[in-house]
């Protein structure tokens, strides 16, 4: 008992005198970039949650989700058959490296001219950006399984559909959630940025808008909002991760213990 | 995340040698040529358009004269200067706040919450706020630049001193090292594998991020360039810069791999890597 609350105790105490701080410290603040956590607290509501919220938040996060899940689909299937194939990996190799090395904000002037500055665009710049890290992880995963198990399952001539299944996806799969979760920072980040660069609505669109209209509390509310985002989509990809790789960390956990 | 060193995958030379160019080695030029090939043809038989895709020749073309430009030059330093600062200054704040965090139990469990919530707020998030703070000067984008390179450090730096070999720091109370001894021979070798994929994730990060404050912000830079080429509508100026950038990622992440080469040499998996070859 004591334990936990010593647990719940120690998650919440930084948290909590952070709050506090900002709020005493910030309380009789003039200055026109920090107002008073209060008055930024107290927009909040009227700022998102009334009319904004479907019109802003909303296309924001589909438009991630669905750039994400392209991403995701595309980069597992072709990282699956570039990370079994010698030949196709050995062809491939430097210009996927390359690929990569381009950082994925500089694509947002270029998919504009092919896509315009609609959903379309913003979501190949979420779905092209967050492809490269699962691709890659994908293709190292497959290559990193244990080559003892591959060749058991050789030897009991396991057939290809089931080895494939049990041996290359379920092997692969922890270095693939590694390679998502890069994915999903990345897919934010190009979420934001592909919204302040040209938009007519979304999150980032909004943000700015109010920072060029001098509107700092709501501007601070974007912000604290944004980090919420993030900070759930990583909770939420924990959770994922979590049961797909139940028998992962339990392996990890019992090597450990031995 | 990092490599597996030392995988043998069995390597089958069939026809290597009556027909050089199947051999494998050869493989990533051919690859690297079909996509050279590919880049210039596909505009030029119209399956995409040459006016938003230029042929590889023109771009080529374009980076060509970019590099006689003086602003060009100009340009890249800053970018470069901009990239390295940031990641310095987030190299030596992540591992001091990781060695001090991770050095004290207690300390690491009250941090641990905080730590796990600031790390995935996006740091472009901030754009808004450092905008209006420095305008569209250089410290606008090293803000972002610091901000989202120092969590991977000091993430890393965390588990690197979790991971000290309990006999090995046992031993070196008992020998009352002093504190400075304890973390320069003790704590830091066992942290410096995890530091240095701490790095080459930051490395990355930060370039993305420097890159990304000037293209949004339009702080000097590279990535200013491109946002100009853009509105201007210089097609192929703008992939010749893309390329550039792309260039500048694929150099550093040879760079930093060499870094953590070199500052690990004594470490196993780099050893066993140098047997194995």
């Amino acid at each position: 008992m004591r334990s936990v609350s010593r647990r719940v105790f120690m998650a919440i105490a930084l948290p909590a005198l952070i709050f506090v701080l900002w709020w005493i410290v910030s309380a009789d603040s003039t200055s026109f970039f920090w107002p008073p956590l209060q008055t930024i607290l107290g927009v909040f509501p009227e700022t998102w949650f009334e009319g904004r919220f479907a019109v802003d938040v909303l296309p924001s996060l589909v438009r991630l989700l669905i750039g994400f899940a392209a991403a995701a689909a595309f980069g597992i299937a072709l990282g699956l058959a570039v990370g079994t194939s010698k030949a196709l990996r050995d062809y491939s190799e430097p210009v996927l490296e390359f690929m990569r090395a381009i950082p994925p904000p500089v694509l947002i002037p270029i998919i504009m001219l092919f896509a315009g500055i609609g959903d379309t665009m913003k979501i190949i710049v979420i779905a092209f950006g967050s492809f490269w890290p699962i691709l890659l992880n994908t293709v190292e995963g497959v290559r990193s399984i244990d080559e003892v198990l591959r060749d058991t399952a050789r030897t009991y001539r396991i057939g290809r559909g089931r080895r494939f299944v049990h041996l290359v996806l379920r092997g692969a799969s922890p270095q693939i959630m590694v390679g998502a979760r890069q994915g999903l920072s990345v897919a934010v980040i190009l979420m934001v940025i592909s919204e302040m660069f040209a938009a007519s609505n979304g999150i980032g669109f909004t943000i700015v808008r109010f920072q060029r209209g001098f509107a700092l509390p709501e501007m601070w509310t974007g912000i604290i909002l944004l980090g919420s985002i993030g900070v759930a989509l990583s909770i939420g990809l924990q959770v994922v991760e979590r049961r797909t790789l139940r028998w992962y960390h339990g392996l990890r956990q019992s090597e450990k213990a031995r | 995340m990092s490599p597996q060193p030392g995988t043998l995958t069995l390597d089958r030379r069939r026809s290597s040698r009556s027909n050089p160019l199947a051999s494998p080695r050869m493989r990533p030029f051919l690859g690297f040529a079909t996509f050279l090939i590919l880049l210039e043809t596909l505009p030029r038989i119209g399956i995409v358009n040459p006016a938003y895709f230029p042929p590889f020749s023109q771009i080529l073309a374009a980076l060509a004269q970019q590099v006689l430009i003086v602003e060009f030059w100009i340009a890249l330093g800053q970018t470069l200067m901009g990239w390295a600062l940031g990641l310095t200054i987030a190299v030596v704040g992540g591992v001091v706040l990781g060695l001090v965090l991770g050095a004290n139990r207690w300390l690491r469990d009250f941090t641990h919450s905080t730590i796990e919530f600031l790390r995935p707020i996006p740091s472009v998030a901030l754009i808004p706020l450092v905008v209006l703070l420095f305008g569209t000067s250089m410290q606008s984008t090293l803000v972002l630049v610091v901000y989202a390179s120092i969590w991977p450090i000091i993430v890393q730096v965390l588990y690197g001193v979790q991971d000290v070999d309990l006999v090995a720091r046992d031993t070196a109370r008992s020998y009352r090292l002093s504190w400075w001894r304890q973390i320069a021979s003790v704590i830091w070798p066992s942290a410096l594998p995890f530091a240095m994929t701490g790095f080459r994730l930051a490395a990355a990060i930060a370039l993305i991020l420097e890159i990304t404050g000037e293209l949004i912000i339009g702080s000097p830079g590279i990535g200013q360039r491109i946002a100009v080429s853009q509105s201007s509508g210089a097609v192929a100026n703008m992939y010749a810069l893309v390329a550039v950038t792309g260039v500048l990622g694929v150099a550093m992440n040879i760079l930093a791999r060499r870094l953590s080469r070199a500052s690990m040499h004594w470490h196993s998996s780099i050893r066993r890597d140098e047997v194995s070859r």
